[in-house]
This record gives structure tokens, sequence and C-alpha cells, in this order.
């Protein structure tokens, strides 16, 4: 029974001002699917990057001992040669290519210089008898449903003689039975001798086709759970969350809330391009002065919701209804949506968020222009003082307001986002991920800012986290969203973090 | 610290803004050197100006093209179709400035063409224009089909290329108005840098010393009014620089101090966050495109007064040397970045090679080449000097 296919050993590694593995130890038997879970950010793709060689030797601490053989990956290519294959969430499948090109990508069968097709298409028709006997291989993959496109990853990763899989969330986007599909593929394999690590935040799935589950939580690996023991979800829930809750929220007055100020029914958000609901009939509200948690995993659907409220950017395919400040709106566009007293701090502050070759005075003034044009031109006077309030009551540490926000840090970066909705003084503040990725300090000085918001500018805030200690520590009322629709929703004084967990897994 | 390493640490600081001013300098000495002076003489100076005034207003434009991250291949045969339609009108003794307007309209609706399938249909800008830049050859070589060149016989339009501002009447052998203009660009530029520096004062921003300012001001103000004297030692300010200067002046304005600018910068420098921030990027793209049709159609206007006729071959390469002067000019491909004023210099770079070239005896073939090592030259200092500066 301690026949390891791979152990790794005290592995830990620090990111910039983060240690995002500290000693984790990770075995897996042959033959077994191992399951790997834990919140966002508890460093499972991390852990399992370092395993494919995309963090390489000696970027981190510790040993991996793969078949009994201490192992020195430089690269994911050289921990493919060894047997190890990782299928990411983000497919690296060639679109306009076939089934069988993309098998065979990058070892493609040759004879002589050339390649072979007739000999490609007849062993990736063999490679396929193994998962999904009946898929066309002439098919071009960008015609498949993301469930088969699972498959042709399997399938290629057959091919490079694998002997452990590494699966990271592949039943994330599919429906149930495309998901049912691929765990009875993954079981064939083992019954082939194929170990499997599969990370998954669907705890039913992972009971259900499990050996082993190893926990992680904050960097730290907190539970070894094997078959014979048992498992059962809650067990899982608890290891999953079990810390307590530091204190580093701001103490806050008790509150009275105001009128509904926002009321939405029966939305429903249809992305075209995926060709699937990422919002399936959302019914919530906000009252004045209320902060409202939207809670979930990754994927849940979250920032689809809010965007598909703030104007629609992505052009998805919208029906229900929506109510904001005593009127009925379908905004066409940010804009509309900004005009109508509606903000939405962006997730990703680099990506979406900010200019970045902007400095911080043009960064916070570009929301609301137009308040600032006197005749043709802008008053830069009247600009330069606004940005210095801004600079001083957020308390933005730049050199100068007229700095470039890409050499600011993460906390001040995420400062000078707010200070951009603040300056078009809205009545409802989305904010989305609003401490992902800033230290504690900054997060304290932003968690003080949200309470003054509402308490004395009579804001209403719809905060979206992955982080349920966040979620729990600032919201009065919660909403947990999964798989598109809303799950849940509980009192501040009823939530806990198993309590979200369970609706946030309940698929 | 003392005076020398003070403009030192200033020159190196700034090397990108000034490399270029720098750069023409270089060329305008080395062709004065090799044309024993007749480079900078009054009759080629002038000549210079009016030579680069169809390239230059397409540079403008194009310049805020790039830095939404698009292209205007189109801009060329549009101009020369242009052209021909005006002088066809002319011909007809259409009255001038009606002639004109419609030009300008057909120009806007153009550029607005071309920012519809940008915007709104999803064409990548250089499908989209390369085909308008097909079209629009084939249509200004149908047009001149029956006719061959179209001889312009109004000499009011035909001034427009050729001729120059009317002077005050005096009896120096200077072009007087042309000085008094010189003298009120330096006024306004003295006056609008000190205005400028003292506001960052009241802010306790960065500025210059006090004598480093001095030094400056009175430099350019040099550069400023050498220009203007020596423009007045000749026929005065044609009209072509003048327009040229005017379109500068007020594209400067629009896209440094009015919410359209900065818009227009913004979704250069992140369509993405701009959209989040309010603003609608398919209205910024048609106005981009639409204004670039507005100076298509005042180059293609410039260019046949100025050949007083209009030909089958008109504005062809126009985009490529607009694109190039831009690029000279220091925009950034990545979107963004760039300043008209500089597009404006990248013409007059390119015009000045041009000129001295010819001046000089340089084969059409050589001066090809040595144009394209020009461009190369340019962008490369200004990639090499803005990894350095972050």
């Amino acid at each position: 029974m301690s026949d390891y296919i791979l152990e790794m050993k005290d592995i830990t590694k620090d990111f910039p001002g983060v240690r995002a593995l500290d000693k984790v130890n990770l075995k897996v038997r042959r033959g077994e699917i191992h399951c790997l879970v834990g919140e966002n950010g508890s460093g499972k793709s991390t852990l399992m990057k370092i395993l494919s060689g995309f963090y390489p030797h000696g970027d981190f601490e510790g040993e991996i001992i793969f078949e009994g053989k201490p192992q020195k990956f430089r690269s994911i290519h050289d921990s493919e040669r060894v047997g190890i294959v990782t299928i990411y969430q983000e497919l690296a499948l060639i679109p306009e290519l076939t089934v069988y090109e993309n098998i065979f990508l990058g070892h493609e069968i040759k004879s002589g210089r050339l390649i072979d097709w007739n000999k490609t298409i007849a062993m990736a028709k063999q490679v396929l008898e193994k998962v999904k006997p009946d898929l066309d291989t002439s098919r071009k993959v960008k015609e498949l449903g993301v469930g088969h496109q699972q498959i042709v990853e399997i399938a290629k990763a057959l091919t490079k003689n694998v002997k452990l899989l590494i699966l990271d969330e592949p039943t994330s986007s599919l429906n149930e039975g495309d998901s049912e599909n691929l765990l009875k593929i993954i079981k064939d394999l083992k019954k082939q001798g194929i170990t499997s690590i599969l990370i998954s935040h669907k705890l039913k799935e992972v009971v259900e086709v499990a050996d082993s589950i190893t926990i992680l939580r904050d960097g730290k690996m907190v539970a070894n759970l094997n078959k014979e023991d048992g498992f059962s979800e809650n067990e899982i829930i608890k290891y999953m969350v079990g810390r307590e809750i530091e204190d580093i929220y701001p103490k806050r007055k008790k509150r009275e809330f105001g009128e509904k100020i926002f009321d939405l029914k029966n939305w429903k958000a249809y992305d075209k391009t995926l060709g699937r609901y990422v919002v399936k009939n959302a019914n919530m509200y906000v009252k004045k002065g209320e902060i409202v948690g939207v809670a979930g995993l990754m994927g849940a659907g979250r920032t689809e919701l809010a965007l598909s409220l703030f104007g629609n950017p992505k052009n998805y395919a919208v029906e229900g209804e929506m109510y904001f400040d005593g009127k009925k709106f379908r905004f066409k566009h940010p804009g509309e949506a900004i005009k109508a007293g509606l903000a939405y701090l962006s997730e990703d502050r680099k990506g979406t968020g900010l200019i970045l070759d902007f400095d911080v005075k043009t960064n916070i003034t570009i929301t609301g222009l137009r308040q600032l044009v006197r005749g043709f031109f802008i008053n830069e006077n009247e600009e330069i003082v606004l940005a210095e309030q801004f600079k001083d009551s957020l308390k933005i540490k730049t050199p100068s307001i007229e700095q470039k926000v890409l050499n600011l840090s993460g906390g001040n970066q995420q400062k000078v986002s707010i200070a951009k909705w603040l300056f078009v003084k809205p009545k409802l503040l989305i904010l989305d991920e609003p401490t992902r990725g800033i230290d504690v300090g900054a997060k304290y000085e932003i968690y003080t800012l949200m309470n003054k918001l509402v308490e004395e500018d009579g804001m209403s805030i719809i905060m979206v986290s992955s982080e349920l200690p966040e979620i729990l520590g600032m919201s009065d009322r919660i909403y947990v969203v999964s798989g598109g629709r809303i799950s849940g929703e509980l009192s501040r004084e009823e939530a806990t973090q198993e309590k979200i967990m369970t609706m946030a897994v309940d698929y | 610290m003392n005076f020398i390493q003070e403009l030192g640490v200033l020159l190196k600081k700034n090397i990108r803004e000034y490399g270029m001013y720098i750069a023409l300098a270089f060329i305008m000495i080395i062709f004065t050197i090799l044309t024993k002076g007749l480079f900078l003489s009054a009759r080629n100076i002038s000549n210079l100006f009016n030579q680069m005034g169809y390239i230059a207003v397409l540079a403008v434009g194009m310049t805020l093209v790039i830095v939404i991250r698009h292209i205007d291949l189109s801009v060329g045969s549009v101009a020369g179709f242009l052209g021909a339609i005006a002088a066809a009108l002319l011909r007809n003794n259409f009255p001038l400035i009606p002639t004109i307007l419609i030009i300008a309209g057909l120009g806007i609706l153009i550029g607005l063409g071309n920012g519809f399938l940008i915007a709104n249909v999803g064409l990548p800008a250089f499908v989209a224009t390369l085909a308008g830049m097909m079209i629009f050859r084939g249509a200004l070589l149908v047009f001149t089909q029956g006719t061959g060149t179209i001889i312009i016989m109004n000499d009011t339009f035909n001034a427009i290329g050729n001729g120059y501002i009317p002077d005050i009447p005096n009896n120096t052998n200077y072009h007087l108005l042309t000085i008094i203009i010189g003298l009120v660009a330096v006024a306004f530029y003295i006056m609008s840098d000190v205005r400028t520096r003292n506001n960052k004062l009241k802010y306790n921003f960065e500025v210059l010393s006090m004598r480093m300012f001095v030094l400056k001001e009175i430099f350019i103000s040099a550069i400023i009014f050498y220009i203007f004297w020596t423009l007045a030692s000749y026929n005065g300010i044609s009209w072509t620089f003048a327009i040229t200067l005017i379109i500068t002046l007020i594209y400067h304005l629009l896209t440094t101090r009015t919410a359209l600018g900065r818009h227009i910068y913004a979704v250069g420098g992140n369509p993405d966050a701009a959209q989040l921030s309010g603003i609608d990027v398919k209205k910024i793209t048609l106005f981009v495109f639409g204004s670039m049709g507005l100076l298509t159609a005042i180059s293609g206007i410039l260019y046949t007064s100025r050949l007083q006729s209009a030909t089958p071959d008109a504005g062809n390469l126009f985009e490529l040397d607009s694109i190039a002067a831009a690029y000279v000019g220091g925009v950034s491909a990545a979107g963004g970045v760039g300043k008209v004023i500089n597009s404006l210099i990248g013409a007059l770079v390119m015009a000045s090679l041009i000129n001295g070239m010819n001046l000089v005896g340089v084969g059409i073939s050589l001066q090809y080449i040595i144009r394209g090592a020009v461009l190369i030259a340019a962008v490369v200092f200004d990639i090499k000097t803005r990894s350095s500066a972050k």
C-alpha cells in the first residue's frame, strides 16, 4: 500500500511578500485518483506548477520524487518526458486545427522529414478508442463543445505516454452530462493504470471519484484523507475554511438601512461567444447604506453578473428587469450606467481597471472628465486640486499626482482605481475583488473607507469577493453565486464560512 | 550643480523628447554644408514648408489613428480622388467655397465609412483601409479616364498651394505681416510656458531651474523667430504653411486640453479600461477616422492646388509617407503614445531629407533607401530610449 508514484516533500515557495506554499507534502499512490482541494489562493495551482516544471527546480525549496527517483524539472518539457502531463483549465488546443492535428501537435508522426498523415489519423483513432470511440477525428476543435475538447486534451496526453495525469478543474465549465462523462473516463484510465491528480471545487464529484484527498489552506497542507476512512463533504469544508477570522476588519456602528436602491428581477445573461448562460435567473436587491457581499468560487459567474449590470460591455444577451434608484434601466454602455449613478471597480486593475501609462491624476478623472470642462478645455487647475484631495483622503502614496500609475505599488494602484469611481459620486458602488493582491495595511484602509462611504455618504456597496473572511467581515447581507445562479442568501448573523462554502459548491 | 552638469542631466532625462529635434538640426546642418548654404536659404525654406504641407496634415490625423491602435492606408488614394473631384467641379465653374465645403464633407463621409467598418462591423483597420486604397485609386482612374490630367484655371484655388498671405503696406524689403505674426507667436509661446511653469510651482511639481528655463525660452524663441524672419525676407508665409500650422495648433489643443483628446489617448492606452470608465470606444473610433477623412480632403486640396491640376497618380504613397512621418515623430504602434506636434516635426524631418537630397543631386533610388534607413533609426532610437526610461 506504500507504492507511491509521486512524493513531493516539504515544498516551500515564496512570491514577493507572500509565502504561497509552506512545507507542503503530497503523496500520490500508484494507480489512484488523488484529489487536491482548497479555497481560491490556497496554493493548489502553485503546487501543480512546481510539479510540472513551470516553476523550475531551484525556484522553490523541497524535493520531488517521481517513480522512486528524485527529479529536477527545469521546464514543462522535462516533466512531460517522464510522463507527467497537465491539462489546464484554459485548454491548450488550436481551435482551427482538426482533432488529429491537435492530438499530435508538437510530437508529429513523421516518415522521413514529412508528416505521415495517414498514420497520424490511424493513431489518433487508436488513442481515442480508449476514451471516446465515436469522436470524429477530422473535425476542427472549434466545432466541438468544451466537454469534447477536454477529451481531445486527454487523448493528447495519452499519446505522450502519460503515467501521471494532472487535471486542473476540468469540470468547472462543463454541464452535468459532460462532467459525468469526463469523470467516467478518468476512472477508466485508472483501470488502465494511469494515476490522476484532480483539482476540483465540486466536492460532490471529489467525494465520488477520489481514492484520497489532500486539502490545502493558506499554502499549508491541512489534511490528507483516505477512502478507507470515508469522506464527507462537511468534513472537507471544515478543513478548507478552518481558519479563525483574523481581526483585520474595522469596527463599525450598528447600521440602519434605507429603501431598496437596487432591485434585480429574473436577470439572465447569455454569452454569445461561449454559447451559454453566464448568469441564470438572478434575483437580488441592495438597500441604501448596505454592503452586500457576493461570494462564490472562481468561474461561478460573479464578475459576469457585475458586468451585465454595469452597461454590459461584453454584449451579453440580457433578459430580466433592473430597477435602480426608482427607475427601470437597461444600460447599453458603461457610460450610461455611470451617468445613472453606478460604478464598477474592475477585478483586474492592471488589465481592465487602470490606464497604466497615464498618471495618477488623469486616471482618477477619466471617469467624469466632462465635469471639469470649462468652455472647450479641461480646467487643469481644478483637476489638480481634485486629484490632490483624493491623494490625501485615500492616503495614496506617490511622489506626485503626475506619477504614472505603472510605478505605484499594488495597494496604491487599487486606491487610485477606487478614487476614480469616488470622483463620479456613485449611489451604488460595485467592488469586484477590492483587496486582491494587496497587503494587509492597504486592505484595512480600504475596509475603513468602505464603512465610511456607507455610513457617512449614504452610498450602497456590492462587494464581490473570493475571500470568505472578507465577505463575512464586511457584508451586511450575503449572496452566494454558484454555476451562474444565486444559490443562497444569508444575513450577517447567520452566515458562516461553512454555510457559504456549502452553497458555493452546490451545483 | 553647475550649469554644464545641469544641462547634461536635462538632456539625458529628456533625450527622447529632444532626440528628434537634434536629428532635425543634424540633417539641416549637413545639407547646409553640402549645398554651401543653399539649403537654409529663404527661398528653399519657404519651398520646404510648401512641400511638406500635404504630408504634414495627413501625419497629424494619422497620429490619432495610430494612437488608437489602428492604421489608415486609404488616405493617399482618397486625397487624389477628392482632388480630382475638386478640379472637375472648378472646371465646370462651380464656385470655390462650396467646392471646398463639398470636398471636406466627402472626406468626412469617407472617413466615417472607414470608421464604421472598423468600429461597428469589426473589420481590421488594415483590411478596411487597404480596400479603400484600392477602391479610390480605381475611382480616381475612372474619373480622369476621359480627360487625363484636369487643369485648374481658378487662381484663388491655385493660390492655396502656391500663394502667400497678403502684406500690410510698407516700404521695406521684408514681409511685415510675417514678422508681426512671428513676434506674436514668440510672445504666445513664452506666455503659455510661463503660465504652465507658475502653475506647476503653485502645486510644488518639478520644474526647470530658472536659468535653464530662461535659456530654453531664449533658444526656442530664437528658432521660431528665425523661421519667420527668413520667410519674411522671401515672400512671407505661404497659405500652405499657414494652414498646416493652424491645423497642427487646433489638433495640439484638441489632444492635450480637451476631454475628447484625453478619451482618445485613454482608448489607445487601454481600450478595456477606457470602456469600463464609460468611454464609448466606437464613437471615439468613428471620430478619429472622420477627422482623418477631413484632413485627407484638406491634403488633397493642398496637393491639387500646388500642381494646379488633378492627375491620375495624385496621392500615390501619401499614406506611407504620412505613417513614416508619424513614426519618426515618436508615435507608438502599441497605442496611447504620440504627439501631433512631434508628427509635424517628423514630417519636416522626412521633407528635409527629400529636399536636401534633391539639392545635392542624390538619385531617387538611393533616396528611398536613405529614407527607409532613417525611419528604422528613428524607431529604434524611440524603442531604446523608452525602455531605458522605465
